[in-house]
């Protein structure tokens, strides 16, 4: 088995920390994407993201942890995506688009700035592209309790939101207000966006959110089965992304590995195809 | 401001803004935002493969945004499949992300593929940007009447004989051009912007079609002109100004709609 555990991966507490860390991100993620996908909120989950990283980089700027400035960012996003969201479609898309671009340009200065002003090297990638091998010990405990308490609110809130999301008429009647369970359920992807961001980086952290759900989407039918096996595409995509990088450093003899959020990316990729594939198939006949 | 390696930037910028102005006005009529945001980022990868390999920038740019333009146009003609283009998406800019971890290249170099940089343009790119921007300019307004026509009343545009899917590949492909020669500028992440605001503004504006299409090039050209200026003085990355400055265009717009 040598040739796909290289020696010493277990033993290495940066991949260890990974392993637990990518863990309970994928299932989280797996768990809020798949409402995502079936509310129809792929773009507002993009959206998200351009908006995680404008937080990000101005933490990284003024010396915050970068999980507080995803969540803060993603956050207000969502806050501000609700105000947009009550205007005509074709008018929301464009309107969207520039307030992303203006974010997208603050983070563009914000990187700019700490990477001229402060001796850290590496911030533009840290934070577009991440790296589970390098998130501070010091931050592991707050993001496992973040994501167990998503977890704990999706387990709540999991039934009324379905019957939102499928017929507001009778979730109206039944006294639930779409409109609450709507900015609620937004609040909870935010935050899930944040914890991605944190784990592949912030511009990718769609492929972790998204992917997973929408290949078990495509291959299930029950909602209940759907978490079950995006949760386990989540956490064997990005668990075998981290086996893949750590083993990658021995590929070239010049011993530049690729980065974990490389391969995760690439594995949800082809899982989705795959599954894709599998649904296209079955239809057809 | 106006000297030695400035003047380059001054006269790329200009071309850029003004093609950006003109083809962005139909990707905003067309509603093909999507695309449009799709395309520059697949280029990433294509930007940062090249300089890997030790390719000039704008092959590489070029050669990664007509592929996306060609990849995006065949799965649209099957269903609007926006999860798959997403992760299409992702996957294009985690390729990327692997590419410039393999280069030697150091932070400013990625820096100023994803937010732009006024000084990344030379000499001996102004031939090039100027040839591909005029022409596509001159593409998009000889095909200016079908490509409304195929927009806003696709069945009309259809029974009347158009090829509404060539159509829609070729305008694909011009949003491709102005990508490969605008993102030097402007960067990658931000192309999209300077493609959606000011044409989104000039239709605030005018309702007419071909007042809109000047106004939407002039409100691009002072967008960037502004933002290189403030660049220069203020020693920011371009791509910050031109969101900000796009932005601020459209809010201008909308609130001059909302006073009348």
């Amino acid at each position: 088995m040598h040739w796909l555990f290289a020696p010493g991966l277990l033993a290495s507490a940066p991949v260890r920390q990974a392993l637990l860390l990518g863990f309970l991100i994928a299932l989280t993620a797996a768990v809020v994407g798949v409402f995502v996908v079936v509310r129809g909120q792929s773009f507002a989950g993009h959206a998200l993201t351009d908006v995680a990283t404008t937080g990000g980089a101005g933490a990284a700027l003024y010396g915050l942890t970068p999980l507080v400035g995803f969540l803060t960012g993603a956050v207000a996003g969502a806050g501000a995506m609700e105000l947009i969201g009550r205007e005509r479609a074709q008018r929301r898309d464009v309107a969207t688009g520039v307030v992303l671009g203006g974010a997208t340009g603050l983070s563009g200065l914000f990187l700019y700035l700490s990477a001229t002003t402060t001796s850290s090297t590496g911030v533009t990638q840290r934070v577009l592209f991440g790296s589970l091998f390098s998130v501070s010990s010091a931050m592991v405990p707050a993001a496992l309790l973040i994501g167990a308490l998503v977890l704990v609110v999706m387990a709540i809130v999991a039934r009324p939101l379905l019957l939102s999301s499928v017929s507001p008429d009778i979730a109206t009647a039944r006294g639930l207000s779409p409109l609450t369970l709507g900015l609620a359920f937004l609040l909870v992807a935010a935050t899930t966006v944040g914890l991605c961001a944190l784990a592949i980086g912030s511009i990718l952290s769609t492929a972790l959110l998204i992917g997973p759900a929408a290949a078990a989407l495509k291959v299930t039918r029950s909602l209940r089965s759907a978490i079950i096996v995006a949760s386990v595409l989540g956490v064997a995509a990005t668990w075998a992304g981290i086996v893949l990088s750590y083993d990658s450093y021995t590929w070239r003899s010049s011993h530049q590995g690729l980065p974990v959020s490389f391969f995760v990316v690439v594995l949800i990729l082809l899982t989705y195809g795959l599954c894709a594939w599998r649904r296209a198939r079955s239809t057809r006949v | 401001m106006f000297s030695g390696f400035m003047i380059h930037a001054w006269e790329v910028g200009t071309i850029v803004a003004i093609v950006a102005g003109v083809v962005g006005f139909f990707v905003v009529l067309r509603d093909s935002a999507f695309p449009a945001h799709a395309i520059p980022n697949g280029a990433f990868a294509g930007a940062a493969g090249a300089s890997l390999i030790g390719v000039s920038t704008l092959i590489g740019l070029g050669v990664f945004a007509a592929a996306g333009a060609l990849a995006i146009a065949a799965l649209g003609r099957r269903t609007r499949n926006d999860v798959a283009t997403a992760l299409v998406l992702v996957g294009i800019l985690a390729v990327g992300a692997a590419f410039l971890s393999q280069s030697t290249s150091y932070e400013p170099e990625v820096f100023s593929l994803l937010f732009g940089q006024i000084l990344g343009v030379g000499t001996n790119q102004l031939l090039p940007v100027a040839v591909v921007g005029l022409g596509s300019c001159l593409i998009v307004i000889a095909l200016a009447r079908p490509l409304l026509l195929s927009s806003l009343t696709p069945d009309i545009a259809r029974a009347r004989g158009l090829r509404t899917d060539g159509l829609n590949v070729v305008f694909l492909l011009i949003v491709a051009a102005v990508t490969t020669i605008a993102v030097p500028v402007v960067g990658t992440l931000l192309m999209f912007t300077l493609m959606i605001g000011p044409p989104a503004a000039a239709r605030g504006f005018t309702k007419r079609p071909s007042v809109a299409l000047s106004l939407s090039a002039l409100i691009a050209v002072v967008v960037l002109w502004a933002a290189i200026a403030s660049a220069y003085a203020m020693n920011w990355p371009v791509g910050f100004f031109v969101g900000i400055f796009s932005a601020l265009a459209y809010g201008l717009s909308r609130l001059w709609q909302w006073r009348r």
